[in-house]
């Protein structure tokens, strides 16, 4: 799980272009959007769209997005969860 | 009496080098066009952070318009009434390969929704306007070459019908790694340049 962890945060600092932000600084329970890391719809779109093609999770409904990416812990457990691949 | 109108400043963004009203302010040796535009951006101090999201085309224009619009007093109470009307060649053609490349594949579908949003050219007028809180008009327009006649024209038109109190205007163009340029500058009913085809070319010649 830790390695998962690890693994979601240097991707959503790539995928995401977090420019300013290291893997050190995303702790595991940060809020994703609002005051946390700050993302906006599109970036919620960006992690559907990742999930999709890392993991092989196919969300059909974009509102499930709001519960499953609440954090980096919350993330990682609905992918171990889900995963295809 | 029509009333005659000025450049009040101009910015110009080309061969690793920026210069702003004739005088370069940043050049560097930087070989590639993302390493350029981010030291451009470091050394503009602007604390933007949705910079890093946007395509190069965005960049380039966002930062083109920030040099310019840091140089006038914008009013943080009332509305700035600044329209913006740029053209280029390339259009959004960069990023729309992008996305096309995204789409290619059945096997490997994966369309970037961040890559999507900017294969339109006028999303890099969005971007000034979100970040300097312009509600104006604005106008995207495609040429072959550089057009200084119709952006002169269609300036003057928005002056002298009210539809802007200024015009930011200019020619934005970016087609991959070694072909970009960004040539903005702001009419205006103050300044010391003539706002007309000869002084516009002049300009952007030099």
């Amino acid at each position: 799980m830790e390695a998962l962890k690890q693994e979601l945060k240097e991707n959503i600092i790539e995928q995401l272009n977090l420019e300013d932000i290291s893997v050190a600084e995303i702790a595991d329970n940060d809020p994703l959007f609002g005051d946390g890391l700050g993302l906006d719809s599109i970036d919620a779109l960006e992690l559907i769209v990742m999930l999709d093609k890392d993991y092989g999770i196919k969300l059909t409904d974009p509102k499930e997005g709001k519960a499953i990416f609440e954090s980096v812990e919350v993330m990682a457990n609905y992918i171990s969860a889900n995963r295809t691949k | 009496m029509a009333q005659q109108n000025y450049i009040k400043s101009y910015v110009h963004i080309k061969n690793n080098t920026v210069s702003l009203n004739g005088k370069v302010i940043y050049v560097d040796n930087e070989p590639d066009f993302k390493s350029f535009i981010k030291g451009v951006y470091k050394a503009s101090e602007t604390k933007y952070p949705k910079f890093f999201k946007m395509d190069s085309l965005s960049k380039l224009a966002f930062l083109a318009g920030d040099i310019i619009l840091n140089t006038v007093q914008l009013s943080a109470v009332k509305e700035n009434n600044i329209a913006l009307v740029f053209s280029n060649k390339a259009s959004s053609l960069d990023t729309d390969r992008k996305h096309q490349e995204s789409i290619q594949c059945k096997e490997n579908y994966y369309p970037s929704p961040a890559v999507f949003v900017y294969t339109l050219p006028n999303i890099c007028i969005g971007e000034i306007s979100i970040k300097h809180k312009l509600y104006s008009e604005n106008s995207f327009f495609i040429f072959d070459n550089f057009n200084a006649k119709h952006l002169e024209v269609y300036a003057t038109s928005l002056l002298i019908d009210n539809k802007a109190d200024e015009v930011l205007c200019g020619w934005v163009d970016y087609d991959g790694n070694d072909s970009y340029e960004a040539f903005l500058y702001l009419v205006s009913s103050e300044g010391k340049i003539l706002h007309n085809t000869e002084e516009i070319i002049k300009l952007y010649t030099n």
